[in-house]
């Protein structure tokens, strides 16, 4: 393990920011806990520890740990086959499609979902006109599983090849030269790579999938299947039982904290510089070795995500865009989801590279704290996060006027933890890289990130940057809570058009939110890495 | 002029708008210093010569054979990098231990033959190290004990030493002039240091713009005046 | 400190209710307020009669209306409060927030409702919607739906997190009494899914994931009159259907009891009612001033409304949703 130096000057404000922003976390996400807490009377409907919640409990930790584990194992695959094979046509449409699950509401997805692998979906017409037999069907476990692994893998395989994308390309130029085979390749470079982004990306699906709520109500095919989410929705809008609610969230941060903190034992660090150019030119890549392999890989992983989204597409060419594009507040909702995104991911991107140049700097204890800090609010269920900001707003603020800044911070925080793990491992190369020489010249503060962590990081920050975008475009539950007939998002303005039995404006909507998810990751990844690419 | 081991014929590529060709014939047991401007094309012909890249046209002999199709691994050389010889997560002993076998599984004897050349860069006690916890001379040293067990017969060094402190650099010059002997390597070493080619090499190539202008014994490559390019590089006017 | 932020709330909040003089606020759900709901033309309708301005605040359904209230309290910004469902009144009566309204319980046509509080507005029975392309035989009563055995599925909404899954609820328990447990057993192999809500339910049904969904007996008429076609009728059962009646009430509070005791009156009148029908999909509570389109005489008119009062309801909701619970679930 490298050694780090003593602290010096410098890191000071470095790390005094990084407290910033964990005080500012544990105060933007924690106060409203506690508010809620202990402003109303519990009726003691429920207690913590009475066999629902237990088996509840139960549930949402085994399908929450399937799901992550499936979805980092199929990404591993996916993400080598796409680092090794750089040139074949449609990679790149490939990988701005694999960043759209993230940006659709989970509602749109499970639709997806049914249109493809569904009673009277896609895969079920071919089978029939094939004369084969019917698919089961998708509801139960195996539905959840498919859905999580649907919204996960994608950026699983995304994170996984930003990290292979790290290795230096002499040690590819070096394993082609000591004739590595590709068992090889995978033993001493691609999986060792790898497993340094795994417990990140374990840990981020496995939290997604601990708080997901509508695929697994809807999919799970009865109440055998619910989540603590589900128990914490229930205890605050059903029985107004805000008290409940909190200490159930308490127990899912709680557990989860501790899962964090075992995965924290498998990270190791290990320097590697970063570069500056994008594609490395693999000396293996048109390697006929494993193509049937590699090509099987991508082609599978391709289409189990291009067809439910392929899907949502053709559901939504049939709405009457005539008048769908006709209405303003399309627009508006286009409009704010958009600016909302925008900033909100703009907040949670510095957020977390505040906190992941402190962790570089920091030993494995305050490194935990500060991870700790950034991954948490996933598993803040947004209801709780929503409400209790509400109660502090509406109790100091005109709610009517504050909201959009309401939504803009709690989108923010649920973004966070979606770019600390592409960041952090960036900025602990980084620090390890040029600590001494940085050091030496006495460069300090901002001006030693614009020379020297913004242009080799650039390719971390435009993925962490696109993922907080997209996260932000899809969310539903706060916007829920704060929309006004002003305020209204697109998957705002979704649901109310499914709420009055407009399916096909809805699915118009979903299609337009689609192609703003594309264009804004075609935009993002086009600004912030091809515009400034470094001459030869 | 049939005694060149190796033999670069014509050997054309393209990067962005540069076109290069290259011609160079080098003997056995020579230490060929390649010398220029960066951006000259040098780190481009050993990526070529190691088979990284693929040429447009042209040829690359080895003892009359052309290898130009062959995979890198197949073709008779090592190359030692500025930066990032070794596997980051792999300790010393098993980065060397990759120079026989890729997948680093060794029998007692093949051990020994790591241990030996472990033992002759001076880094014995350090063999259970991570590269992260060694210096940058000691990474190189490591390496060198890599391209000690390969027993390849020619040496491509892509400016190994550019890093390296001036003491350090003559020292791991020297190291690289015992094995050449002990060996009998034929040598390509790029630099865009004069003083690298004066101390190390027997013969020095002056590359400029994608091509080989000369190749000549090195001190009297450094005092001919036909070739104004190369008195330009100097600053000799 | 706290002192002198509530105080800042305060001067606040009175500098938003002197700026809002003449302004009616409403706090109701989403879709009564988007642009092909009914909100948009009760409002002009309501202006024009008053003279003053209608400021709906949306709030995503009828449980977090409530809940909106239990959080502000007292100092809610609401006059009117539109769209809470009969379910749950009581518990909004016990926030003690609400003034009578004034006007005659009984004075209109929602089934088995009189209260002094709460005016209905509009109301709709629950029903098993089907899909008559690949059902041909509907069951003709919830004792055979449940017992229709596991061939043809049926969609269900979650009691926990949805108001027609607590209906559906409420129903087996007015049907079956004592003995719901027993048939919630028995359906359960029948039940494809339970989703959080009705508009998961009804995307997998009309996805063609299963032949039958829980919805409302008025679902046909959207079908009917948007997009012309027939093939989804609703299942009329023997024993009567689950009503849902939607209410309003005037908060005591308000600086505005005035307008909002107009809004009240006006709520029953044809500038209202006539709106409901088409946009909201209910059955209204009051006069229309010409009569529903034909659709809606093609729809079922359930023999018996089956209710329990609110009180009821509140006292054994947790006790009935543990025996769902137990009974549904492996």
């Amino acid at each position: 393990m490298a050694q780090r130096d003593e602290p010096v000057d410098g890191h000071r404000t470095a790390i005094v920011a990084a407290w910033v922003v964990t005080f500012a976390i544990a105060a933007i996400a924690v106060v409203p806990l506690l508010r809620l807490a202990t402003s109303f009377d519990s009726p003691g409907a429920m207690s913590l520890f009475e066999p629902y919640i237990l088996g509840i409990l139960r549930f949402t930790l085994m399908q929450a740990t399937l799901s992550a584990v499936l979805s980092a194992a199929l990404a591993i695959p996916v993400a080598r086959a796409l680092a090794k094979r750089q040139h074949f046509p449609g990679r790149e449409l490939l990988l701005k499609l694999f960043a759209v699950p993230l940006g659709l509401p989970q509602l749109i997805a499970v639709l997806g979902i049914i249109s493809v692998y569904g009673k009277e979906g896609l895969l079920n017409d071919l089978l029939a006109a094939a004369a084969l037999p019917l698919l089961p069907a998708v509801f139960g476990l195996k539905g959840i599983l498919l859905a999580h692994v649907f919204f996960n893998f994608p950026m699983a395989v995304r994170f996984l090849l930003a990290r292979l994308e790290t290795v230096p390309q002499e040690n590819w130029r070096l394993a082609a030269s000591l004739g590595f085979r590709p068992v090889d390749y995978f033993r001493h470079l691609e999986w060792p790579n790898m497993r340094l982004a795994l417990p990140g990306v374990f840990s981020l699906i496995f939290m997604l999938c601990v708080t997901s709520f509508t695929i697994v109500l809807t999919l799970g095919g009865g109440p055998q299947a619910t989540t603590l989410e589900v128990a914490i929705y229930q205890a605050l809008r059903f029985d107004f039982d805000p008290a409940l609610a909190a200490r159930l969230a308490g127990l899912q941060i709680a557990l989860c904290a501790l899962l964090l903190l075992l995965l924290q034992r498998f990270s190791v660090s290990v320097a590697t510089p970063p570069r500056l150019r994008i594609s490395v030119m693999r000396p293996d890549g048109d390697d006929s070795h494993g193509r049937l392999f590699d090509a099987l890989a991508i082609l599978l992983g391709g289409l189990f995500v291009a067809m439910p989204i392929g899907a949502v597409l053709s559901d939504g060419l049939g709405a009457d865009f005539g008048r769908l594009l006709g209405d303003q507040t399309l627009w508006r909702a286009a409009g704010w989801s958009t600016v909302i995104a925008l900033t909100a991911a703009l907040l949670a991107t510095t957020a977390a590279a505040t906190l992941a140049q402190a962790i570089a700097r920091s030993d494995a204890r305050r490194a935990s704290v500060f991870r700790l800090a950034g991954n948490l609010v996933l598993l803040i269920p947004p209801l709780i996060l929503a409400a209790g900001a509400f109660l502090i707003v509406h109790q100091n603020f005109d709610p009517q006027k504050s909201a959009l800044f309401a939504v803009i911070i709690i989108n923010a925080m649920m973004a966070l933890p979606f770019a600390l793990p592409v960041l952090e491992p960036a900025f602990r190369t980084s620090f390890e890289t040029h600590e001494r020489l940085a050091a030496s010249l006495g460069m300090r503060g901002f001006s030693r990130f614009r020379l020297i962590e913004w242009p080799t990081l650039k390719p971390s920050f435009a993925l962490a940057f696109l993922a907080t975008v997209l996260i932000s475009l899809g969310e539903f539950g706060v916007i829920a809570f704060f929309g006004s007939e002003r305020l209204i998002t697109l998957p705002l303005l979704l649901y109310q058009r499914i709420g009055s039995y407009r399916f096909n404006d809805a699915a118009g909507v979903a299609l337009i939110l689609l192609l703003l998810c594309l264009a804004l990751s075609l935009l993002i990844e086009r600004k912030m890495l091809f515009a400034t690419r470094p001459p030869a | 002029m049939t005694n060149a081991v190796l033999q670069i014929v014509a050997l054309t590529f393209r990067y962005e708008d540069m076109q290069m060709c290259f011609d160079l014939d080098v003997e056995r047991g020579e230490f060929v210093a390649v010398m220029g401007p960066s951006g000259a094309g040098k780190s481009t012909l050993l990526s070529l010569i190691a088979g990284f890249e693929k040429p447009l046209a042209g040829r690359v002999v080895w003892e009359g054979t052309d290898i130009s199709t062959w995979r890198p691994a197949d073709r008779p050389l090592s190359i030692l990098f500025q930066d990032n010889n070794l596997f980051a997560h792999l300790d010393v002993f098993t980065n060397v231990a990759l120079g026989i076998s890729p997948s680093a599984k060794l029998n007692d004897e093949q051990r020994k033959v790591v241990a030996t050349a472990i033992g002759r860069v001076g880094l014995t006690s350090y063999a259970a190290r991570l590269p992260g916890e060694l210096s940058g001379g000691e990474r190189q040293r490591a390496a060198l004990a890599r391209i000690l067990v390969r027993r390849k017969p020619l040496l491509l060094l892509d400016e190994p030493f550019a890093a390296l402190g001036p003491a350090l650099k003559k020292e791991m010059i020297e190291l690289v002039k015992e094995l050449q002997v002990e060996l009998g390597l034929t040598i390509l070493l790029v630099t865009h240091d004069p003083l690298d080619a004066k101390v190390a090499a027997s013969h020095t190539a002056f590359i400029h713009r994608g091509r080989i202008l000369a190749k000549r014994k090195t001190e009297e490559l450094f005092k001919s005046r036909d070739i104004p390019a190369l008195r330009d590089y100097l600053g000799e006017t | 400190m706290t002192r002198f932020l509530s105080l800042t709330a305060l001067i606040l909040w009175l500098m938003c209710l002197s700026a809002a003089a003449g302004t009616l606020t409403i706090y109701t759900y989403e879709s009564f307020v988007t642009d092909w709901g009914p909100g948009p033309k009760i409002k002009s309708n309501f202006e024009k009669q008053c003279g003053c301005t209608v400021k709906f605040v949306a709030i995503q359904d009828g449980v977090a209306i409530l809940n909106r209230l239990k959080l502000e309290g007292a100092s809610t910004a609401a006059d009117v409060v539109l769209g809470l469902d009969t379910n749950l009144v009581a518990e909004a009566k016990a926030l003690k927030l609400f003034a009578p309204h004034g006007l005659d319980p009984a004075g209109h046509s929602a089934p088995g409702w009189t209260d002094d509080v709460f005016m209905p507005y509009d109301y709709g029975h629950f029903a098993f919607v089907y899909d008559s392309d690949s059902l041909k035989k509907p069951p003709e009563s919830l004792a055979e739906l449940v017992e229709g055995g596991a061939k043809e599925k049926i969609i269900i909404e979650d009691p926990r997190t949805s108001t027609p899954g607590l209906g559906l609820l409420l129903w087996m328990k007015v049907v079956f009494g004592d003995r719901a447990s027993e048939a919630w057993k028995t359906l359960r192999p029948r039940i494809l899914t339970v989703t959080p809500g009705w508009s998961e339910a009804y995307g997998l049904f009309t996805k063609g994931e299963a032949p039958m969904v829980l919805s409302y007996t008025t679902s046909p008429a959207y079908h009917m009159i948007e997009e012309k076609t027939d093939r989804y009728k609703a299942a009329k059962f023997s024993e009567g259907h689950y009503v849902q009646i939607e209410v309003a009430g005037m908060i005591q509070s308000s600086k505005n009891q005035k307008l909002a005791r107009k809004f009240m009156d006006f709520m029953l009148q044809p500038g209202f009612q006539d709106v409901i029908p088409t946009s909201n999909w209910m059955w209204p509570a009051g006069k229309t001033s010409k009569p529903l389109p034909k659709a809606f005489d093609l729809l079922i008119k359930p023999e018996k409304s089956l209710m329990l009062d609110p009180e009821t309801v509140a006292r054994n909701r947790k006790a009935w949703t543990d025996e769902w619970l137990n009974a549904t679930s492996q």
